[in-house]
This record gives C-alpha cells, sequence and structure tokens, in this order.
C-alpha cells in the first residue's frame, strides 16, 4: 500500500468515526492549548518586570540606603527600609568616581497639587538635572532644571502628561504656577509620555529640585541615587568604587546597598523564567495525560475493528500495512489536536493580550515547538502499541470476530 | 498439474486441557479449474480446511504445495502476497467495511498490492457493471441488500483475478432465491477457469458442484465426481 492509500485510508477511518475523533482531537488540542496559553502567560510577565526594569535607564548602578544581608539583590529591600541616610553629598562625591558618567539622587514623596481649583493626589520626586538623561526620558515641552535650579531650592517643577491633561486641560501648563501642599512651584517643563516605571506611572509625577522636595517632605535624606556608569563594561567598576566612597564617607561602615539592573533583572529573568517553565511543565501533564487518552482510543478501535483486520489480512495486506494503516491514524488524530491547540492557543494569548494590554503575553518560540513535537511524538508513540496489536492478530480469530 | 496438494495434515488445537483434532490425517489435490464442494455437518473440519487452503492457518502437521510450491514454509509476509494476488475470500457474513463504499471496499484489493489510482477506477468501475451494482457504487454496506452486499464481496474477491476463489457458506445469510444467484455469478466465474471451493452443508446447493467431498470428524469421507453443474442443476431443480 502506498503512503497516500494509507493516509486515505486513515482518514476515513478517523472520518468514519466522528465522536471518537472529535474527543481525542479534543483532548490532544486541549494540551497543546494549556501549554501555548500558559507558557505566554508566563513568558509575558518575565517580560512585563523586564521592559519594566529596563526602562530605568541604561547602564544604571542602583544606590539604596540599608545593607542587604546577602549581598545580593533582595526585592524586598529595594521596596522598603531606611536605616541610614544618604544624601545629596553622597550622591555628589559618587559622581566624581572614575567609571562614573553621571549621578541622580531622587526622593519620593505624594503630596495634593492644586490649579485653579481643581485638587490631585500626585507623587512628588525629588531629583536633579541628570535625572531625566540617566532615565533616558524625554520632555513633550519646555525644559528640565538647569545645574543652579537642581542645587537650590528653587521653586521650579517639571510634570507628567496626566498631570498637565487633568489640571490644565488643553492649555500649556508651562509658565503656570502649582501649588503643591503649601508652597507654590512654576512649571518649566512637561514629560512626553512614558507610562510605568521605577514602581510609578511618570505620566502622574511631579518632579521637583531634590533640595526643593526634600524641604517640603522636611527630610535631608534620598530614596534612592541612581548611577549611571560610562559604559557597560564599567557597570561593575562604577558599583565598585561607588561601594568604596559611600564606605569611606560612612565612617567606614558598609551600610549601603548597590545593586546593578543587570543583577535586577537576571534575577527576575531568573525566577520568572522558571516559573514559565513550571507551567509548561505542568501544561505538558496535561499532553501526556492526552497521549494515554490517544493509546486507549486506539486500543478500543483495534477491538472494534478486529473482523476489518481479519478481513484485510485475508486480503493479503501484510502486518506492517495494518500497523501502519492504524499508526497514521494516531499520528493525523494527534497532528489535527496539535495545530487545532495551537491555533486555540495562539487565540487565548491574544484574548490575555487584549484583556491585558499591559502584559506582552505572546507564547515563547521553544514553547510553541516543544508543545507540538510532544503532542505528535506522544500521538504516535502511545499509537504504536495499538498499532502493532493489530498486526499481530492472527487473521482466523480476527475474521470471526463480529 | 495440482493446483493445491495436501498430504498428511493435522490441525490440532488445544481447549484447555482438551486437544480438537479439527483436521486429522487429510489428503487432498485439487485441480486447476476444478469445481469443489465440501459438504459435512457443523464443527466436521470444513472452515479449518477453507482457512488451511487459503493460507489464513497454518497445520500442525503435514505439507500444502500450491501451485507446485511449498507454503507452509513461508514467512507471514510472503502468505500474504500469495492470498493478495492468488487467493479470493468469499464469507458468509460479507464482511465489508461499514464506513466504505461498496466501490471502495471493492478497491481495497487493489489498494493493498499497489495498483495505479487511474488503473483501479477502471477495473472497480468494471466488475460494479460486471456484478451488476452500477448504481450502488456510492452506497455503504448498510444501504444495501443481503444479495447485492455478497455481490460486492464477490467483486471484490476476484478484482486481483486470483487463481482460486474459497467461499465459506457463501449463501448462508441470504434466502434461497438470492443464494441461487449468488451461486451462478461464483458458477459463471468458475466457467471462465477460476478455481471454485464452496464450503456448504445443504446438499442441494453441493450438489450443484461438480466434484463433492464429505467431511466428518475431520476427515474426508466421500470424495465423488459428480455429473458436472449443468447436471446437477437439473438434479436440484427435480428435486426442488
Ligand atoms: N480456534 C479454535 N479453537 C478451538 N477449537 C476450534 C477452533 N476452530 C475450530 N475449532 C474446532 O474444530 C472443529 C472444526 O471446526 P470447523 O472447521 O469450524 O467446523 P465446520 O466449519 O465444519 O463447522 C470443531 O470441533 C471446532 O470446535
Ligand atoms: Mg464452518
Amino acid at each position: 500500500m502506498t503512503p497516500t492509500d494509507t493516509l486515505r485510508f486513515a482518514i476515513r477511518a478517523a472520518t468514519g468515526y466522528p465522536l471518537r475523533t472529535f474527543l481525542m482531537v479534543l483532548a490532544m488540542s486541549i494540551g497543546v492549548a494549556a501549554v501555548v496559553v500558559l507558557t505566554a502567560l508566563g513568558d509575558g510577565a518575565r517580560r512585563y518586570v523586564v521592559d519594566e526594569f529596563s526602562s530605568l535607564g541604561s547602564n544604571l548602578v542602583i544606590v539604596l540606603p540599608g545593607r542587604s544581608e546577602t549581598g545580593g539583590f533582595n526585592p524586598v529591600n529595594a521596596i522598603t527600609g531606611t536605616p541610614r541616610d544618604l544624601t545629596v553629598e553622597d550622591a555628589q562625591a559618587i559622581t566624581r568616581a572614575p567609571a562614573v558618567l553621571r549621578t541622580a539622587p531622587i526622593t519620593i514623596g505624594t503630596s495634593e497639587a492644586t490649579y485653579g481649583g481643581k485638587l490631585r493626589d500626585v507623587t512628588i520626586l525629588g531629583a536633579t538635572s541628570d535625572y531625566l538623561k540617566i532615565r533616558q526620558m524625554n520632555l513633550a515641552q519646555g525644559r528640565f532644571f538647569s545645574d543652579e535650579e537642581s542645587s537650590g531650592t528653587t521653586a521650579v517643577a517639571v510634570i507628567g502628561t496626566k498631570i498637565q491633561s487633568e489640571l490644565f486641560g488643553v492649555d500649556s501648563a508651562i509658565g503656570r504656577v502649582l501649588r503643591v501642599g503649601d508652597r507654590r512651584f512654576r512649571i518649566i517643563g512637561i514629560l512626553a509620555q512614558s507610562g510605568q516605571g521605577l514602581g510609578m506611572n511618570a505620566d502622574e509625577v511631579v518632579i521637583l529640585p531634590v533640595a526643593a522636595a526634600q524641604a517640603m517632605f522636611n527630610t535631608n535624606t534620598l530614596f534612592r541615587i541612581l548611577v549611571e556608569a560610562r559604559s557597560r563594561a564599567a557597570i561593575e567598576r562604577a558599583r565598585t568604587q561607588t561601594l568604596e566612597i559611600l564606605k569611606a564617607r560612612h565612617d567606614g561602615e558598609e551600610d549601603v546597598t548597590v545593586i546593578t539592573q543587570d543583577a535586577v533583572l537576571a534575577t527576575f529573568d531568573r525566577i520568572l523564567g522558571t516559573l514559565t517553565y513550571g507551567v509548561a511543565g505542568i501544561a505538558a501533564i496535561s499532553l501526556a495525560v492526552a497521549g494515554i487518552l490517544v493509546m486507549n482510543v486506539m486500543l478500543v478501535a483495534v477491538a472494534q475493528r478486529t473482523g476489518e483486520i481479519g478481513l484485510l489480512k485475508a486480503l493479503g495486506a501484510p502486518g506492517a500495512t495494518i500497523r501502519n494503516a492504524f499508526l497514521a491514524e494516531a499520528a493525523l488524530l494527534s497532528a489535527t489536536g496539535a495545530f487545532l491547540g495551537y491555533a486555540l492557543g495562539q487565540a487565548g494569548a491574544f484574548a490575555l493580550r487584549t484583556a491585558l494590554p499591559a502584559l506582552p503575553a505572546y507564547p515563547p518560540d521553544w514553547a510553541v515547538v516543544a508543545a507540538l513535537a510532544t503532542a505528535l511524538i506522544t500521538g504516535l508513540l502511545f499509537g504504536v502499541l495499538p498499532a502493532r496489536q493489530a498486526a499481530r492478530l492472527d487473521p482466523v480469530q480476527a475474521l470471526s470476530k463480529r | 498439474m495440482p493446483l493445491i496438494e495436501l498430504t498428511g495434515i493435522e490441525r490440532v488445537f488445544t481447549l484447555g486441557d482438551s486437544e480438537v483434532h479439527a483436521l486429522h490425517a487429510l489428503d487432498l489435490t485439487l485441480e486447476a479449474g476444478e469445481y469443489v464442494a465440501i459438504m459435512g455437518p457443523s464443527g466436521s473440519g470444513k472452515s479449518t480446511l477453507l482457512n488451511l487452503i487459503g493460507l489464513l492457518d497454518r497445520p500442525n502437521a503435514g505439507t500444502y504445495r500450491f501451485e507446485e510450491r511449498d507454503v507452509t514454509t513461508l514467512s507471514a509476509d510472503e502468505q500474504a502476497r500469495v492470498r493478495r494476488e492468488r487467493i479470493g475470500f468469499v464469507f458468509q457474513s460479507f464482511h465489508l467495511v461499514p464506513r466504505l463504499t461498496a466501490a471502495e471496499n471493492i478497491t481495497l484489493p487493489l489498494m493493498l498490492a499497489g495498483i495505479e489510482p487511474a488503473e483501479r477506477v477502471q477495473r472497480v468501475k468494471q466488475a460494479l457493471a460486471d456484478f451488476g451494482l452500477a448504481d450502488r457504487a456510492d452506497h455503504r454496506p448498510d444501504q444495501l441488500s443481503g444479495g447485492q452486499r455478497q455481490r460486492v464481496a464477490i467483486a471484490r474477491a476476484t478484482i486481483m483475478r486470483p487463481a482460486m476463489i474459497l467461499a465459506d457458506e457463501p449463501t448462508g445469510n441470504l434466502d434461497r432465491a438470492t443464494g441461487e444467484e449468488v451461486m451462478r455469478l461464483l458458477e459463471v466465474l468458475n466457467a471462465s477457469g477460476v478455481t471454485l471451493v464452496v464450503v456448504t452443508h445443504d446438499a442441494a446447493l453441493g450438489a450443484r458442484a461438480r466434484r463433492q467431498i464429505s467431511m466428518e470428524d475431520g476427515g474426508k469421507v466421500a470424495d465423488i465426481q459428480g455429473a458436472g453443474p449443468r447436471a446437477s442443476q437439473a438434479l436440484a431443480n427435480g428435486s426442488g
């Protein structure tokens, strides 16, 4: 029997028992769809976090107050705790390190901003002239702080697009005076739209000169110092030099944590990458279940079609022909299920992206390839046993089965 | 030249502790073109003999020469090839594949033999016409009458132009008139030179054959060269 005929025979057999075929294709497609959707979710989460941190800027070294016990990056430390003060002077000292290009001391707080009777809760960010360059952010209008403005307490402010649109509407806010808490600031620039970053929405922020912000919150400590290394290769040197400088300035005590963006990214990448693999593994179990289902359904098919197998033998079909016919049928059903599942999975991932636009829920290529390959291989593997059983049937006994 | 030579055939089935001698010390020679009826009571070994002749089964002892070749020692695949090319089967229960149409059922042997699709279509069309099934080509077995089903089965058995047709109770599931019609079809095939072996326990049907072999308890008890189909038909008509 030619391969074409074998395939045609298998197709006729598959379509001849529509319910059985439907159930098997369904089981296989659910398995594949699960792998595609769940890995899309896992990898989407990973990419979301990685993008988030990448948007901080490049060649970044972040200094946070307090010593991390492990020395590595600890997400809890990154968010909470300020046991020893970081100051603007610390930042200025770091700027003088050879591997460091520029620094941006920042302080963060919340307050209320009012303009023309409209009031809004805002995130206050105290920053200096280099902040914009380090974060690689752009202005939509106006200008950012000059060096003099950022070192003093000049009452100037740069606002996010959302503040502009909500408090000023279509009129430009440039030159207007915004009231923040009980102080007044003249708006000199508006940030270009950029979205999330550093745990806050840059569109809803009011940036003040760091000294002004510190004065407003009545503190002289910093939330972070962002340090930009001169190059990618200089990141590690910038880190050590920063640590040395701060240690020297803090009476020989290493009371800060200096993390590199790469380390943060690598950690999240690893955590979420592992998560994706785990999820893929769980989904793969459903594929294995589908494989076992394929086997049982094919065994039932062999039992049901014993008479037919006997007939084929009487007509002179060698064992190999019968084995191939049943294998082709199993492969056909698995392949149909796999491709249907792939389409379903992609549709599911698309639905996820539509529902959660922030999440780049695309299934990774390796997961798609692995899911399809596993489906086809399990289908074939689990099809071998029933097919061999069919090929080995005794013709006389098979013919006597009705 | 004998088509079939069976010598000292033994076929023993073991059922638990007991042994059933389905065939015992059986010798049989069939010439090409013969028309033979194998008769005998139920359980006398008729089907077992037919399965052996058709290479569906192997004897426990004895030799089987088919077309002057010892076929008992052939591998399963080599035996399959002989069945494919030289032997056609007709069964009591038709054994049509239920999901396939009449035409597709008749095509099966051609497909198994790897014959070109174009030639297949041609030959199946001819066969359908020969057996009066032209307007039933696309019907599935459950849409056909018993007689039509057996005609499809005979068309399938002959599509490879075998040397021999083996029919085990071919009229067992048919009414008398339809059975006669099916027997006539088989006899026409025999008249064209195909060796025909029919198993039956119906004496009237058996009497139509030129040669009647009677079996009992796994052995031949009578082997009569009769007067031929025309005479036996007259005999059957006279008695009926
Ligand atoms: N597969 C088998 N297993 C055990 N006994 C069998 C088997 N096939 C046939 N027999 C026995 O062999 C004897 C002959 O059977 P069979 O050739 O079918 O008889 P017939 O066709 O003449 O009715 C019977 O006694 C039957 O029970
Ligand atoms: Mg019988």
